[in-house]
């Protein structure tokens, strides 16, 4: 279809008439007006994607002028405060952010065993009927909207996580992260915000493993299973090692979820900023997430509503990185790779 | 546990007293009447230890604790039984086995009592008004059961129709330009594209609120501001990605034979797309479709900054604010008072039963049609089963099932 051809072919041995000379035959494709046309419209397409995405972070940006102007874009970053009652405002990211990546590590956390365990539940401990079944199951967790987990973490399965903390705290308080300060409420705690983003993390993180998992060559399974290797044997020598990219980037395709994750996290996090030199409590009640933080503010007055752009600003550049980088990890962990035209 | 270990050395390792029994080969697989008295034994015997332990020794655990003690607890005793019996090999791989099976079950739960909360909350202030009213004159001493979602649901239907329409064809082009084009610039865009699909759906609603809304705050013309038409653009944003992404996975798995029949035929590539790849992959794409809808039509954060809710009806999408069900439902719930928390679950078990219907909708297009008989000249989408997330195996069936 495109490139060259030539129109010779070592092997045959055919006799060619005297004086044959032999000519590279070259094989172009000239397009017609309406290829054109069509080669163009859909071009733009693509290329409006790209624009697209560039235009959100330059508006942000141009939006967000004000606030970004007047604390200065360093002490944004590294500010942990959030006041707009005092004057001049005093805001700043950080304490945000802190919220943000600890709710989406303990969300990782929890969902990246699980997500491996379903994944390798569908591949290889499944027959066939029952693996389409578990897809569809982890296909429907998925379909499930971010808000109905919100309701639900908020309204049930914080009653049920609470005793859980309380049993951590108490037990395992020794271990600074599991620390609470006595009397605090363990309700609206980093923790619980943590389990339900897992919940939605989990079906992204068990497709990008699962399908890097199913592209095993079968051969190497086999023989695993030939020389008198166990499945789990088979699993841990061939399927793993094979599937290490897969796992790494699936993780952080759901980071990157789990970063942005938006309103149950507004449900279930009081969304009061972290304050530095305060030691981190993820089993209390308190912290605060970029995005939950953004959502609870909605129609606030012109300075903190270009204060907010400039946090969705950090949030969409952070978010940006780690799912590209995921997609390049993911990618090239696929022995598919090279055959993805 | 390498695979140059022998049977004959395993068993000497395990065995203690060394009495001359006959060498049995090792099989792994092996699952006798025998192992499933040793499974439900260690799963009893973990219970009632823990059962001791939580309850008659201490205070203070929770239902939780318990079940997490017994199951460790039992994985320990199962193992210890099996490697008596079989070996730590096959002791390993049978406690995996039972580690890898419980823990996808275990994912099951969470969705089972998601959606049994939603149903039985939702029920008790669901009733028929709910479709066709809005909440005109509602106080908060009034029961759960008075008013309805009616504006909410025709703004939902406005808002996701006009998503659809916005990004519907700028999405079907950009899954063409994947994968029918040859351009260098396919694999920027398709990372573009995967990083899209990963953006939070809040930051699509502050773009738009940064380009449309805030600029023009004191025009006071309606269009741009607060309104439907607004959220429509953050929805179709969102909706885009998804939209692309599967159409993309469904055109790969129309069999390139086709598409060299009808260039070889002398048509172009547009008409090549046109007549002969689009209607081969007629049913995926409507899953997609579906798919890009059932996205869209949960999503909350970006209609805060674009929509912003109302409480009463405005079937004009293009002036004031507008609500919609998810709106509807995080405004309500975050109200003190429990008739509005109610009504919030009645449209939360409204918004499920949409989601839950357009869910079906999509696997019933794109069900694997492979064995049916009937449409054997038809794609099957078997890298379809996977609807939700993105997807890029190259489906061998699909090549094969070319028709001839």
């Amino acid at each position: 279809m495109s490139g060259t051809l030539v129109d010779e072919n070592p092997t045959d041995e055919a006799p060619r008439p005297e004086g044959h000379v032999r000519t590279k035959r070259i094989v172009t494709e000239v397009p017609s007006a309406v290829d054109r046309r069509f080669n163009f419209i859909t071009m733009a397409a693509g290329i409006s994607v790209l624009v697209l995405l560039l235009l959100v972070g330059l508006f942000l940006l141009i939006q967000s002028s004000d606030a970004l102007g007047e604390t200065g874009i360093f002490t944004f970053l590294t500010r942990t405060e959030w006041r707009t009652d005092v004057q001049p405002a005093r805001i700043g990211v950080l304490g945000l952010l802190t919220g943000t990546v600890l709710v989406a590590l303990v969300a990782i956390v929890i969902a990246v065993p699980f997500s491996v365990f379903c994944a390798l539940a569908i591949t290889d401990y499944s027959t066939a009927k029952r693996r389409k079944w578990m897809v569809g199951v982890v296909d429907l967790l998925a379909a499930v909207p971010s808000l109905l987990f919100g309701l639900w973490g908020f309204l049930y399965l914080s009653d049920k996580i609470v005793p859980i903390s309380l049993w951590l705290s108490q037990n395992l308080g020794f271990i600074p992260l599991f620390k609470t300060e006595s009397d605090a409420s363990l309700t609206g705690s980093i923790f619980i915000a943590g389990i339900v983003v897992a919940l939605m993390v989990l079906p992204i993180i068990t497709s990008v493993v699962r399908e890097v998992f199913s592209q095993t060559p079968p051969g190497e399974k086999e023989a695993a299973l030939a020389l008198g290797g166990t499945r789990w044997g088979m699993i841990r020598t061939v399927v793993f090692p094979f599937g290490k990219g897969g796992i790494i980037g699936g993780s952080m395709l759901g980071l990157g979820r789990a970063l942005g994750e938006t309103i149950a996290v507004a449900l279930l996090l009081p969304q009061v900023p972290q304050k530095i030199g305060e030691s981190i409590h993820i089993l209390q009640n308190g912290g605060a997430t970029v995005s939950g933080f953004i959502a609870n503010r909605a129609g606030a007055d012109s300075f903190t509503t270009s204060g907010l752009l400039a946090a969705g600003l950090v949030l969409f550049i952070i978010t940006l990185g780690t799912n590209m980088i995921a997609s390049v990890v993911v990618s090239k962990s696929r022995s598919g790779a090279g055959v993805d035209i | 546990m390498t695979a140059t270990e022998t049977p004959a050395a395993q068993a000497a390792a395990t065995r203690t007293p060394p009495a001359p029994r006959r060498r049995a080969p090792r099989r792994p697989r092996e699952f006798t009447t025998f192992d499933v008295w040793i499974l439900l034994g260690s799963l009893v015997s973990a219970i009632s230890l823990n059962w001791l332990i939580f309850y008659r020794f201490t205070v203070g655990a929770s239902f939780f604790g318990f079940i997490v003690g017994s199951y460790l607890t039992f994985l320990v005793i199962f193992a210890a039984v099996t490697a008596d019996r079989v070996g730590r090999l096959v002791a390993t791989d049978r406690v995996m086995t039972v580690v890898v099976v419980s823990a996808a079950a275990i994912v099951f739960i969470p969705l089972v009592l998601l959606v049994g909360y939603i149903l039985v909350q939702g029920l008790k202030a669901l009733r028929p008004n709910f479709f066709f009213n809005d909440q005109a004159g509602i106080t908060p001493v009034m029961p759960s059961t008075s008013g309805g979602g009616y504006h909410a649901i025709v703004g939902t239907i406005e808002q996701v129709g006009l998503a659809l329409i916005e990004s519907l064809p700028l999405a079907l082009a950009a899954a063409v330009f994947l994968n029918e084009s040859r351009s260098k610039w396919r694999r920027p865009v398709r990372i573009f594209v995967d990083a899209m699909s990963g953006l939070p759906s809040i930051v699509a609603g502050l773009f738009i609120f940064a380009v449309f809304i805030l600029p023009f705050a004191k025009s006071g013309n309606p269009l741009f501001g607060y309104n439907g038409f607004m959220a429509s653009l953050a929805l179709a944003i969102t909706m885009l990605p998804t939209i692309t992404r599967t159409v993309e996975v469904v055109l790969r798995l129309v069999p390139d034979g086709l598409r060299e029949a009808s260039l070889a035929l002398g048509s172009s590539r547009a008409r090549t797309v046109w007549s002969v790849v689009f209607p081969t992959a007629k049913t995926g794409m409507t899953t997609a479709v579906v798919l890009g809808i059932a996205r869209a039509v949960g999503e909350t954060a970006p209609l805060l900054f674009t929509a912003f809710g109302y409480d009463l009806m405005n079937s004009n999408p293009f002036a004031g604010s507008q609500e919609s069900l998810p709106l509807f439902v995080y405004r309500n719930i975050r109200k003190p008072d429990i008739s509005a928390i109610e009504r919030g679950f009645a449209g939360a078990l409204v918004l499920l039963l949409i989601v839950l219907v357009l869910f079906a909708i999509a696997r019933f297009f794109g069900r694997d049609r492979s064995k049916s008989k009937k449409r054997a000249s038809r794609v099957s989408f078997s890298g379809l089963k996977s609807t939700f997330t993105p997807s890029r195996s190259t489906a061998s069936p699909a090549k094969e099932a070319s028709p001839s």
